[in-house]
Formats: structure tokens, sequence, C-alpha cells
């Protein structure tokens, strides 16, 4: 009990006395309720902290867990470095992110941007054809019983199988490395566009019928905003796959990149590098996740299907 | 025009299903003259909604033909204008473009974009839709979406309108406002011959109030129409003064002893 120290029990407790957080879809402001109190006096006053208080209070208690726990475990011994070391280590890191030293020794910031720039050109290239071919999919009942098992029994393969095939093809790391990326990023892509396609509901292909509108005009005006929301979704999924699968070729194609920058600092044995790596492709899988949920609002046309 | 502007010779529908072959409808024999109001009613399930499809051309018979003036319907078309039961608005465009899609299917190749705005803004106007027109579906109210839908349908200049339960899914007095904004509209105006339509609906009042003729269905499987009944109401007609008269009610009466009496169902 004594080796663990008074701040862990401290925010232990408060973790405890907290109030539950209030569940609520995060678009509601509670301001609202606030400003409607200040217009009428209520008729009674119950104290109360804000509402936005426990929801504030909760990540940083879950944060202050977290290096509590982590804290402990540097402590009970073995080469864990502590948050603070780390911490320390990674301003050093981050205060020139971008130098270059030769090919194999570069700034964390190089790494990700080319991280980012093979994501970005795999993720392309299978957007460019997975979403033409998620259409033909789902327009087209033969085309989707003719892909319907291959997708199947490809789908659920682990992307980096398809390594070995990209070397042998490519010859080389860094085309290899995108092409993994192509591949675990089409799988999304074609299922979720092909999806869209069928949930398209038939009252809008009975407008299109009607009217009798020419293919580009049903393609335009509703085929393709129909089926938006849903190529958005895969391709939010196909990012997200895309950003998981980057770290683990890397770390086998090598070069530049987070994933070979991970292996790399392993073979030096600097685990604080390793764990600034963690956290940097945490927060730029949550940047990129958090990017695609604003694209994703902001093309839903909500309660529009209904009533 | 002449006697039969719609007609619709021996129709019979067949459906495949699962348990075999199921017959819908059987020797419909229809014919419709220009600038008639003609609603058909039935029960849910008597294969209404599926004649008018037959009509709009979402629906192909497997047996019998369909001349609309004179030219066989052998698919959808825009010279007929059709009013779905939910509105079925495009929910990314605006009332305006929902419109002005329908107005530039029709019109494209003869008119410039300037004429064919002017004809949408005219559809939106004529249902007092003009001040929501930049408006998207889910700002408005479900009548008014029903009336974009009326606007959508009118813009075409369609030869026959198709209203399959336009007012179905609205309140009682939401819908009372629209049946009478529709006579309007549907009337022999100074430079129009009033338009031809053919309704479905299962609300006798409506029936009565709108139509010429009232054409009865009998329940299916094997659906055809029973009776047709003359609605020699003169017009322009006033809900409330109309519903007092005794004509009025004999008409009603008699649907309702079609419906009730006659055609009575299971309790489904």
């Amino acid at each position: 009990m004594s080796a663990i120290p008074a701040p862990f029990m401290q925010s232990l407790k408060s973790a405890l006395v907290a109030p539950p957080p209030v569940h609520q879809p995060a678009r509601l402001k509670p301001a609202m309720n606030e400003s409607q109190v200040a217009d009428e006096p209520p008729l009674y006053v119950r104290a109360k902290a804000p509402e936005w208080l426990p929801r504030l209070i909760a990540p940083l208690i879950g944060f202050g867990l977290f290096l509590a726990f982590w804290e402990a475990l540097s402590k009970a011994g073995g080469q864990l470095p502590s948050p603070l070391s780390t911490w320390h280590s990674a301003m050093d890191v981050f205060s020139n992110p971008f130098y270059k030293k030769g090919p194999n020794d570069q700034g964390i910031g190089w790494n990700v941007l080319t991280s980012l720039g093979r994501v970005g050109i795999g993720f392309g290239a299978a957007a460019a054809v997975g979403i033409p071919l998620g259409f033909m999919i789902g327009r087209f009942r033969f085309l989707s019983d003719m892909a319907a098992p291959i997708i199947s029994i490809l789908k659920p393969v682990s992307p980096l199988a398809w390594l070995p095939i990209g070397l042998m093809v490519f010859k080389a790391a860094n085309p290899a490395a995108i092409y993994v990326i192509f591949v675990c990023s089409l799988w999304p892509m074609i299922v979720n566009t092909a999806v869209g396609v069928r949930q398209i509901p038939q009252d809008y292909l009975n407008v299109a019928r009607v009217l009798n509108l020419s293919e580009w005009k049903v393609f335009t005006r509703i085929l393709f905003p129909a089926v938006l929301p849903y190529m958005i979704t895969g391709v939010r999924l196909s990012v997200g796959v895309a950003w998981l699968v980057i770290v683990a070729a890397e770390m086998l194609t090598g070069g530049v990149g987070i994933g070979f920058w991970v292996w790399d600092e392993w073979n030096n044995l600097n685990v604080q590098h390793i764990i600034i790596a963690i956290f940097t492709v945490g927060i730029v899988g949550l940047a990129l996740e958090q990017f695609m949920m604003l694209l994703a609002r902001r093309f839903s046309y909500d309660d529009g299907r209904q009533s | 025009m002449n006697g039969k502007y719609l007609e619709i010779d021996q129709v019979n529908m067949v459906f495949d299903t699962k348990k075999g072959p199921f017959c819908a409808l059987q020797g419909i024999k229809l014919e419709i003259r220009a600038g008639e109001f003609v609603s058909l009613i039935g029960h849910s399930g008597c294969g209404k909604s599926t004649l008018l499809n037959i009509v709009a051309g979402l629906l192909r018979p497997s047996a019998g033909n369909i001349l609309l003036a004179e030219r066989e319907i052998r698919g959808p078309g825009p010279d007929r204008g059709v009013v779905f039961q939910n509105h079925s608005l495009l929910p990314w465009l605006t009332c305006f473009e929902n419109v002005y899609l329908a107005a530039e299917r029709v019109f494209a190749s003869t008119e410039d974009s300037a004429r064919m705005r002017e004809r949408t803004a005219k559809a939106l106007d004529m249902v007092h839709l003009d001040h929501a027109m930049h408006k998207y579906p889910h700002e408005i109210s479900g009548g008014m979406k029903q009336r974009v839908g009326i606007a959508r349908a009118l813009s075409m200049e369609p030869k026959i309108l198709l209203l399959d339960e336009p007012f179905g899914a609205l309140d009682a007095l939401t819908r009372a406002h629209l049946q009478d904004e529709l006579m309007r509209i549907v009337a022999p105006g100074a430079n129009s011959a009033g338009s031809t339509v053919l309704m479905v609906t299962h609300d006798v009042d409506e029936a009565v109030l709108l139509s010429d003729r009232v054409v009865m269905m009998t329940n299916g499987p094997a659906a055809t129409i029973g009776e047709i009944i003359e609605i020699d109401l003169p017009r322009p007609r006033q809900r409330l003064a109309l519903a007092s008269t005794l004509r009025y009610m004999a008409l009603r009466s008699a649907l309702l002893e079609f419906l009730y009496h006659k055609q009575m169902r299971e309790a489904a």
C-alpha cells in the first residue's frame, strides 16, 4: 500500500466522490438550461454544480488515474520510464521535429508526415477504386453476387499478409507499404458504398423513375447524395484501419515513418521514445477520426428521410 | 377531346410470390375523360395503389393495356405527374430545387433556365409555397411537403395527375385545407381546361368532395371494379355548404354502403 503515492489515492478518492458523468448527446448545449433559468426567476434553486463541471472533471480524473498507474508501474521496477522522464524526453523530441541527419535519423515530424503521406496515397488510390466499385456492386445485383464471395474471403485477411506479395511485385519497401494501405482501405470503402446504394429508399428511386431522369441526373441528384453519408463512413473506417496498419507495415519495411521510428528506438532501447511514438500515433489517429466526423456531419441531412 | 382520354383496358396484374402467383387485379376496365377527376376507393390491400402504379408506369401489367391520349403507356414518364403519399422529396435539395428537377426534365430541351425557374416559381406559387421555396424539406411541415410534391407534379404540365393517397399522412385540418387547394388548382380556369386526375384514397368524404366519379374496388385477391358512382354535385363545391345537403349525404352513404356492407372485410 505504501508503494502507491499520495496523489494516486487522492485522485482515486475524488473519482469515487465525483458525480457520475451526465449522459447526453454532445451536441446539446448544457448552457441552454441556465439561460432559461436566468429569464424567469425559478420557484426554488437547488444548490448544484454546473452540468459541464463533471464532464470536464471526468476526463481529467481519467488521465490522472492513468498517469498514477503508469507511475506506479515504473516505480515497481522493470525498464518502464516514468511519466515525468517521458515528458522531458518528449519536450526534447518535439523541440526539433524536423531535422534530417541522413536517411535513418530524422525528426519525429518527418516520420509522422512520411507515414501520413503513405496513408494518403494508398488510401486515395483505394477511394478512387473502391467507391466506383462499390457503386457498381450496389447498383447491379449480378456484380454483387459475383464480388461477394471474393470480398468475404479477402476482407478478414490481415493487411500485413499482403506485404510479401507487395514486396515481390514492387521490389521496393515504400510502394509495398502503400500497397498494403491500399488493400486494407479498399474493403470498407467498397462495402459501405455498396450498402449505401442498396439502402437508398425506394421512394427516391421512384421519383427518378416517374420523372424518367437521365442516368447522369439520377447519379448526381439522387444516388450520389443519398450514398454520401455511407461513403463517408467507409472513408472514416478506412482511414482508421490504414492508420493502424501503417505502423506495423513500416516496422517491417523500414525507411522513414513513425512505425519504423518505433522499431528503431526499440533497437536503441530508448523506451521513452517508443512511448512518445505511441501517443503521437494515438493523437494523429484521433485527429483524423475527428476530421472525418466533422466531414460526416457536414454532409448528413438528418431527419430528412423521415416524416 | 373525345370521351376517353385515359383508357384502361382489361388490365390484369399477377405478382409472383413465394407461395405461387398472386392475382392482385383482374379485368380492370376504366375510361377517364379529359378534365375529369376520378377517385379509386377501396379497402387497403385491394390493389388500388397497384392500379395507380400501373398507370404511372412503375409496374407493368400482366395483361391488358393502357392508353393515355391515344398512346400506349409502356413505362414511367413525365407526361404523368405522380404525387406520392409520403411526399418523396429529396432531402438534400431545397423545395425549389426539388420542383426544378421535374421542370428541367420536361422543358430543358425547349426552354432556357430562366424560363424554367419561372415555371418552378409559378408551380410553388400555385400551392402557396412561394415564401418557403428555398427551405429544405426537413425544415417544413408535412402539409407543406405534400404541397411541394403537388407543385413538382404540376410543374411538368402533365397530361394527367396521379395522386396516391396524397393527404393520407396528414392531420384532418391540414387535409381539409389541402383538399380545398387541390380543388382550386385542378378546376377549369380562364386559360385551362382543368386537370385530369386519378386519385387513390380511402377517405369517403375526400372522394365525394373532390371527384366527378368514384370508382369502388372490390376486395382482393383478384380485385376488380365493383361499382362506379357519378358525383353529380355542382361545382365549385363548398365543403361546409355541401355537408348538409341531401344529395351529398346520399352519395356518401352509397359509398359507405359499398365499403362496409357489400365489401365488408373480416377484421384485418
